[in-house]
This record gives structure tokens, C-alpha cells and sequence, in this order.
């Protein structure tokens, strides 16, 4: 190994990957102080419910996969916890889809927010999988029911050999896992390109700061 | 034998042990549980729209 003095020292990939992550999502920029004036608006309330119902999913689920079904379907604080687990999840779908109204209506995708935008979708797309899977694998009636009818529908989209409601292992397996993973990246992008761009001015906000987008 | 839970809440807000009753209009179905979801979503965004939010103390 050569030695290098501090000067000519190589620039490390670990020193570019930095500069460039603080350059796109300065400390300041990543937690600031203070919002725009316009975000003092209920509708910009509906992004932070929809994370705070989606972290109460995360925890009851956790809790839920930890114990196992004979104790979730049994004992009265395992259907509590199943019942939290639920409407949080109706909670969080209700949530995500007045905050899209709300962004759509406000055509959020300005502004270099494109990206941001496209997050989202998928976010809500990557959801609706999550909660079809969490649906089949209920264990009862309604399962039955919900798996056996949205076979045929997957099966006439030709997706059904490799994504089958009828196969209880991979759905549950998609469910706790692969689903969860993807939709939490997927938020956690979302959340810091809302970082990076700003939260979207409304359409009639002609500010300076109302339009101050990074580069 | 299946194992009942232990727990069954005495009275439920709303009996769910019938069918649910769904709504008909030529060939779209929904159930009146749907509708009413989605008009409690529908009433919350108005709401937010115009509402006026709290002002906070200046700084």
C-alpha cells in the first residue's frame, strides 16, 4: 500500500458519495426550521398522517409477525393488535389518497417534482399489493372469498403464474416482507426528494419563496 | 374443533353478522360501506380545503 501525504491524497468514493449526498440535501435543507407560509394549510397535514399511520402499521405488524396467528386470532390483546393493525392500514390508505387529491389538484409534479411524484404513485401502487396480500392471508372466509376472486383477475392480466393469491406461503411471505420493504424505500425516497425540492407552492403562490427550488 | 376467540365484543356499532347490503346501477356495484368511506374521505378534503388553519405565534 502507498503512503500518501494529506495533500495528493487520493479523493475516496466514501468523499465523493458524501459531498455529493450534502450537496443535494444540505443538514439544513434535510431538517429545517422553518416551512413557506402557504404549508400553514390543512391540506399539507394529509403527507405527515399518512407516515404516522404508516409507522402505526409497521409497529403492529412487527408485533403481529413476532407472536404468530394462534396468538392474533385468539387471545383478546392479539385481536387488539390485529384490529389496530387494520385500521391503521384503513386509515393510512384514506390518508394517502386525500394527500394524492390534494397534490394532484395542486399539480405537485411542478417545479422539478416530478420524481417526487412518481414516488408517490408507486408508493400508493406498491400499497394496494401490501394490502391485498394482507387481505388473502387472513385465515378466514373473506380470504377465501378475496383470493379465489382476484385469481382470475391476475390470471387474465397474465400474472397469476408467478404471483399466485391462491398460494398462502408466497403471499405471506410477500405480505411481511418483500411488500414492506419496497413500499418503506419507496416512502423514504419520497420523503427526502420532498426534502430536497420543497413541499409544492399552491398554484396561485407567484413568490420568490413560494417558487425556490433547488437545483 | 375450531377455537373461538375469547374475547367477542357484547354489541357491535354496526351488526356485521348478515350480508352486506350493496348499491346497483346498471352494471356498477358497491356496497353502501364503500360509499360511505369514500364520502367521509370526500367531506374530509373539503373540510381541509376550507377550514382555516391556526396561526401560530410569530417569530
Amino acid at each position: 500500500m502507498s503512503a500518501h501525504s494529506a495533500g495528493d491524497a487520493p479523493e475516496m468514493w466514501t468523499t465523493r458519495l458524501r459531498r455529493r449526498a450534502v450537496d443535494a440535501l444540505p443538514p439544513e435543507k434535510l431538517l429545517p426550521d422553518t416551512q413557506p407560509s402557504y404549508v400553514a394549510s390543512w391540506t399539507y397535514l394529509f403527507g405527515a398522517l399518512t407516515i404516522a399511520a404508516f409507522l402505526v402499521v409497521l409497529v403492529t405488524g412487527v408485533v403481529l409477525g413476532a407472536e404468530g396467528p394462534q396468538w392474533w386470532h385468539v387471545s383478546s390483546t392479539g385481536l387488539f393488535l390485529n384490529s389496530l393493525h387494520l385500521w391503521s392500514v384503513e386509515l393510512f390508505m384514506a390518508f394517502m389518497v386525500i394527500h394524492l387529491w390534494g397534490s394532484f389538484f395542486m399539480a405537485a409534479w411542478r417545479g422539478k417534482r416530478a420524481l417526487t411524484w412518481i414516488t408517490g404513485a408507486l408508493c400508493f401502487l406498491g400499497s394496494v399489493g401490501t394490502a391485498l396480500t394482507g387481505y388473502v392471508i387472513q385465515q378466514n372466509f373473506d380470504s377465501q372469498w378475496i383470493s379465489t376472486e382476484a385469481k382470475d383477475g391476475l390470471n387474465s392480466v397474465g400474472i397469476g403464474s408467478f404471483f399466485n393469491v391462491m398460494n398462502y406461503g408466497q403471499m405471506l411471505v410477500f405480505h411481511v416482507v418483500l411488500l414492506p420493504v419496497v413500499v418503506s424505500i419507496l416512502v423514504g425516497v419520497h420523503l427526502l426528494l420532498v426534502r430536497r425540492r420543497g413541499v409544492v407552492p399552491p398554484l396561485d403562490a407567484v413568490t420568490d419563496e413560494a417558487q425556490e427550488v433547488t437545483s | 374443533m375450531l377455537a373461538l376467540p375469547s374475547f367477542v365484543p357484547a354489541s357491535a356499532p354496526v351488526d356485521l353478522n348478515h350480508p352486506g347490503h350493496y348499491l346497483n346501477w346498471g352494471w356498477v356495484q358497491i356496497s353502501v360501506a364503500n360509499v360511505v368511506v369514500i364520502a367521509l374521505m370526500l367531506a374530509l378534503f373539503a373540510l381541509a380545503i376550507l377550514l382555516p388553519f391556526p396561526k401560530g405565534p410569530r417569530r
